[in-house]
């Protein structure tokens, strides 16, 4: 044997490493060009634009590009200092500036996100800002008085720079004070943080239902015979090639007031003609609805990883003296564990973006966070929608994290 | 980006017949078609020029568009209240002298004569739409008459459906509670009023269901889901006019939103555009166009001059939100309120909703 | 010693059938005693009904009729947990999930075993197969004979009177197949339990049992001890499974005690031990090995028939020389010889004389 803390040499006396990687980097080139397509999709279609959308929810330049001069303002002076006449006469000089450049909406909505009522403000003190004379506070004051709140300043010091958490601050219920301080919006107003709660807990239901509903189909897929397995598995799938809202919609037809299923009950006697079950446009509605929608998303990989448990494990445990029971708990369920975990993640990432369904069947206090977010597209108050998808983003990926702590990614089987 | 505007607009100028002396850009379907059989046949055979209609989803889009890119191929657009004052606002409309609108047949200026806030800046309305309530008459023969009713479960029994959203409904609500329609948004501004507001709704919240596309209240009433619901007015009217369906409305309480005329900023024609709108919104020319569809004229002197529907046998009148019985408690909608309070109401309101 | 305690009804089969579609039978009355402490196999092609008797015994599968008794004790509607019988699978069925001494802790766990015990016996347990240093490995970090061993032990740790074998060596290659038969035989014998092995290798069976049980066609064609089985084969089916044989048919012309004459059909006379023929005239088929065939006349009985036969082919296998010959019309009579000094060198194409001892000629069934 040669020493073998001498480096090894290719026969004409290369260093081993470097021919092997010599060798290897055609190869890995080759992988890369072959990637590379995917890697520019991704890139251009996931990765952007949520880089945008990211951006989007900490950024914002409605107000801090037309407002010149107060922003000056701000800088020179701390927080907490009551705005004297310069600060007025900079708010004089932007209200003029926005009239000319027809800004004064954009640079209100700006501020109208973190104190309501005051988009109008701008627009109508803009209007009048040619006519504005020195002293500019008295000037001001006199066209509205709103603009001696100390709320509106500490909110225009904020936005007086583009980059800012105040769209992060809504979505958590807060609100600035005065002060510059931050505190929660009064309770009649807090709904984000309530509803992220909700969000997940039904989420976690919905994933917890599905996966009670789909283990013991998923069993049955494995165990049977191949041909009437593909059966029952076309079944299974038969939801996935029918358009979403048709399947909302059936629900719709099923479990309204007059629907199918009432009116079974009523003619069986069950349930009064008065007394019929509400079970859409509420929460319940929205678990049913989505429960069978992401039903075969747990069992697919279920089934996947059941198929590949040998019945042989089963009869061993018994033969070992386990019962049914034991054999189930001990052996033919942590078997399935990578399978669980992965249609649960799946299920439960789907339910925390759902939007359709509750939006068409979840009525008052079916609503999940997700409704939020397209309301807010809608009013085209993109920032606020940002943030809270980026905070909805957060919790998943947590969630990804806590699984790959507790289970282990590696793990995960989908199919 | 602007290139790719340019080359665009420039398409559709050449799509559009250069013999053309007005261009006017509508939403399609039959209320573009109100909109010809209205306004521009009438004015060219009074006037000899020729006026074009050109479609879009949504026309505050592409004339935002064709402004941004200096080439402006339209005349005139029809807007929403909303994208009205925006485009406004962003200085991309030419504004509008009321001035130059002819006054009524009686000689009410015009300024008078158009609902209260009708005419802004940059905007002529020109036909009404509501927001209002309906019910199934199977199961109200002694209908409901007021606002309240509509909140009063003990005298009307039966689920109710509304709009999901603050807009509308708050206002309804305040009516209801007996606030005079002109005081609705001066109470909303208030946190007591904004209360009120909801503690009217608190009463029928648990028999609500929420809607969210206009075509779903008719088939909520239609599937016997609810008793009540507020709509579009022009929904009800279909199903009831067209489709025999037992609805009625009740105008009690009534909010009313406009659509609008504006000119863009560098419009090819814009003398010729002025006169066409000046045409186009006067008495008679609004008054007609209720034979075609079933939304109100902006002006108050066109009421009485509102006939038949077009299927010869229905009586319009009765059926526009702008008609003199049903403007007797009505609230024109507040643009300025909702983009000041959109956000904090809708927060409240979901708060609210999603509270039990 | 293990014969001492040897009763020969520890496990028995009475009248026992099994159908599965309610049409054909796939085990047909079958009725087998097996002794305590007994090595038995159970030996057959796939479909013989083998395994269907040994899952019946394991509890996996219900005896459509008759009874399955352990110790005494009708078992056919105990569940196989509480039967305490050890089995090995042909595919191990180690549980993935578990490290090697979970795996073997898991039988003593449910038969609430405190942990000290636990941990004592499956130390003895995996010494017992040399397998003391794996106890935190996986199962998929072990080579596959080293997971035989601890489906062994796993089999073992709960000390069951008797264990049950499906195939257990199918999945090793040869040479570690033959040294496990070793061990297993090694440890039916030192530990004195009872086995039930299953196999559709004849060498395997051979080797390990104390008792072989050929089946085919639902049924036990033979219960004998390999040295049996091997040299009286009493039919024809059990002939061709164990061993090589050559087969020739005729007819029986003379029959007088344990001596028969049969006539080929093409027409020479050989010498053969009447198995399964009782008249002269009948049809039969004479089985014989072929290292019982002899070429030399000086190695025959006095009195033996010889009948012509054509060298085709020679084979060289090391320990034997395998010869290929024409005789009575067929191309595929074999003869081995023994690769000794002084061996007759034969050649292709050579014609010599051929012969056997009469008891080595067992005239069976024609088939």
């Amino acid at each position: 044997m040669t020493d073998t803390t001498a480096p090894l040499t290719t026969a004409d006396g290369r260093p081993l490493k470097a021919a092997l990687a010599a060798a290897q980097s055609r190869a890995r080139r080759k992988a890369f060009f072959l990637v590379a397509p995917l890697l520019l999709f991704v890139v251009v279609t996931f990765i952007i634009p949520i880089g945008q959308m990211l951006q989007r929810s900490v950024y914002h330049d409605g107000f801090s590009k037309e407002a010149l001069n107060l922003a000056a303002w701000f800088d020179a002076n701390p927080e907490g200092t009551a705005p004297d006449e310069a600060a007025f006469a900079a708010l004089a000089a932007d209200l003029r500036q926005m009239k000319d450049n027809k800004s004064a909406g954009e640079a209100g909505t700006r501020i109208n996100y973190t104190v309501p009522g005051t988009r109008s403000l701008f627009t109508s003190s803009a209007r009048g800002a040619d006519k504005l004379e020195p002293p500019f506070k008295e000037a001001l004051l006199a066209q509205d008085k709103k603009w001696g709140d100390p709320l509106i300043w500490s909110a225009m010091r904020a936005a007086s720079s583009p980059w800012t958490s105040d769209f992060y601050l809504i979505a958590t219920d807060r609100a600035r004070t005065a002060d510059g301080g931050i505190e929660q919006v009064p309770e009649k107003e807090r709904i984000y943080i309530w509803l992220f709660a909700k969000t997940f807990v039904l989420s976690a239901l919905i994933t917890g239902i599905c996966l009670l509903l789909a283990f013991p189909i998923a069993h049955l897929l494995a165990t049977l015979p191949m041909a009437r397995a593909n059966l029952l598995m076309i079944l299974v799938l038969l939801p996935f090639w029918t358009s979403l809202l048709v399947r909302t919609t059936s629900w719709i037809v099923l479990l309204q007031g007059q629907g199918v299923v009432n009116n079974i009950l009523v003619s069986l006697g069950l349930v009064s003609d008065d007394g019929r079950i509400t079970m859409i446009y509420n929460q319940t509605g929205t678990i049913i609805v989505m429960t069978h929608i992401l039903l075969p998303f747990m069992v697919l990989p279920l089934y996947s990883v059941m198929r590949t448990i040998k019945p042989s494990y089963a009869r061993a445990a018994r033969s070992l003296g386990a019962t049914s029971w034991t054999t189930f708990r001990r052996i033919y369920l942590p078997q399935t564990l990578p399978g669980i975990g992965a249609g649960a993640l799946l299920v439960f990432i789907l339910a925390v973006g759902y939007y359709i369904t509750p939006a068409l069947v979840g009525g008052a206090d079916g609503q999940l966070i997700s409704n939020l977010i397209q309301f807010h597209m809608s009013k085209s108050n993109w920032s606020l929608a940002a943030a809270l998808s980026g905070m909805l983003l957060l919790g998943v990926l947590l969630l990804y994290w806590l699984y790959d702590r507790l289970v282990g990614i590696d793990k995960l089987k989908l199919g | 980006m602007k290139k790719l505007l340019a080359v665009s607009t420039a398409l559709t100028a050449i799509a559009a017949p250069a013999l053309a002396d007005v261009t006017v850009m509508s939403w399609g379907g039959s209320y573009a078609t109100s909109q010809v059989e209205a306004y521009i046949k009438p004015y060219t055979a009074e006037t000899g020029v020729k006026v074009n209609m050109v479609d879009a989803d949504n026309p505050a889009t592409p004339v935002k568009a064709m402004v941004e890119a200096n080439n402006v191929t339209v005349d005139i657009a029809d807007v929403e209240y909303a994208d009205a004052i925006r485009l406004c606002d962003e200085g991309m409309l030419e504004e509008i002298d009321p001035a130059m609108l002819p006054p009524a047949p009686d000689g009410t200026p015009a300024t008078e004569d158009f609902l209260p806030g009708a005419l802004t800046d940059c905007a002529v309305s020109t036909i009404v739409f509501s927001t209002v309530f309906a019910y199934d008459t199977s199961k109200f023969p002694e209908g409901p008459k007021s606002i309240a009713d509509f909140f009063d479960l003990e005298k009307f029994p039966g689920k109710r459906a509304m709009r999901k959203g603050a807009k509308a409904n708050l206002e309804m609500a305040l009516m209801a509670d007996g606030v005079p329609a002109a005081d609705v948004y001066a109470t909303l501004e208030t946190p007591e009023g904004v209360d009120r507001a909801f503690a009217t709704l608190d009463k029928i919240k648990k028999d609500t269901i929420w809607w969210e596309a206009g075509a779903q209240p008719p088939q909520l009433l239609a599937d016997g889901e609810v008793a009540m619901t507020t709509a579009y007015n022009g929904r009800i009217f279909a199903a009831a006019v067209t489709e025999g369906k037992p609805f009625a409305v009740v105008w009690d309480g009534q909010v009313y939103e406009y659509d609008l005329f504006v000119i863009p900023k560098g419009a090819p024609n814009l003398e010729e555009a002025k006169k066409f709108l000046a045409f186009a919104t006067d008495t008679q020319r609004l008054a007609d166009q209720a034979k075609w569809i079933s939304y109100g004229p902006a002006r108050k002197s066109s009421g009485a001059l509102v006939g038949l529907f077009m299927d010869g046998k229905t009586e319009m009148g009765p059926h526009m939100p702008t008609s003199a019985e049903n403007l007797t408690n009505a609230l024109p909608s507040s643009y300025e309120f909702w983009v000041d309070r959109d956000s904090e109401l809708n927060e409240r309101f979901n708060a609210w909703l999603a509270a039990n | 010693m293990a014969s001492e305690t040897r009763s020969d009804d520890f496990v028995v089969f009475d009248h026992v059938q099994k159908s599965y579609d309610g049409v054909s039978l796939v085990v047909k009355d079958l009725n087998l005693n097996i002794g305590k402490g007994e090595f038995l196999t159970m030996l057959g092609p796939s479909g013989s009904g083998k395994t269907t008797c040994l899952m019946m015994l394991a509890g996996f599968e219900t005896a459509t009729h008759g009874e399955i008794r352990l110790d005494g004790r009708n078992i056919n509607l105990v569940p196989p947990h509480k039967r305490g019988i050890g089995m090995v699978f042909q595919n191990y069925a180690l549980f993935p999930h578990m490290t090697v001494g979970e795996n073997l802790s898991f039988p003593l766990e449910v038969r609430g075993m405190g942990k000290d015990e636990r941990e004592t016996k499956i130390k003895r347990a995996l010494d017992m197969v040399q397998m003391g240093a794996f106890a935190n490995r996986r199962p998929a970090q072990l080579s596959g004979g080293q997971q035989q061993r601890i489906a062994l032990a796993r089999a073992l740790v709960f000390d069951p009177a008797l264990v049950l074998m499906d195939e257990p060596l199918g999945a090793l290659d040869k040479q570690l197949r033959e040294h496990m038969q070793f061990e297993i035989k090694h440890l039916h014998e030192s530990l004195g339990i009872t086995v039930v092995y299953v196999t559709h290798d004849q060498g395997e069976a051979l080797t390990m049992s104390d008792r072989v049980a050929v089946f085919n066609d639902g049924r036990i064609q033979q219960l004998a001890p390999p040295a049996d089985l091997y040299e009286r084969p009493d039919n024809s089916f059990v002939a061709q499974f164990i061993g090589e044989n050559n087969k020739l048919t005729g007819a029986v012309e003379e029959l007088s005690g344990d001596k028969a004459l049969v006539r080929l059909s093409t027409g020479e006379l050989i010498d053969a031990t009447p198995v399964n023929v009782t008249a002269k005239g009948q049809q039969t088929l004479v089985s014989i090995r072929p290292e019982r065939v002899e070429f030399k006349p000086e190695m025959m009985p006095p009195g033996a028939h010889m009948i012509d036969a054509t060298v085709l082919e020679i084979i060289y296998m090391g320990d034997i020389l395998r010869a290929r010959l024409r005789v009575a019309g067929h191309d595929d009579f074999v003869m081995k010889m023994r690769n000794t000094i002084g061996q007759t060198k034969l050649s292709p194409g050579q014609q010599i004389k051929i012969g056997w001892h009469p008891a080595d000629a067992r005239a069976l069934d024609p088939m």
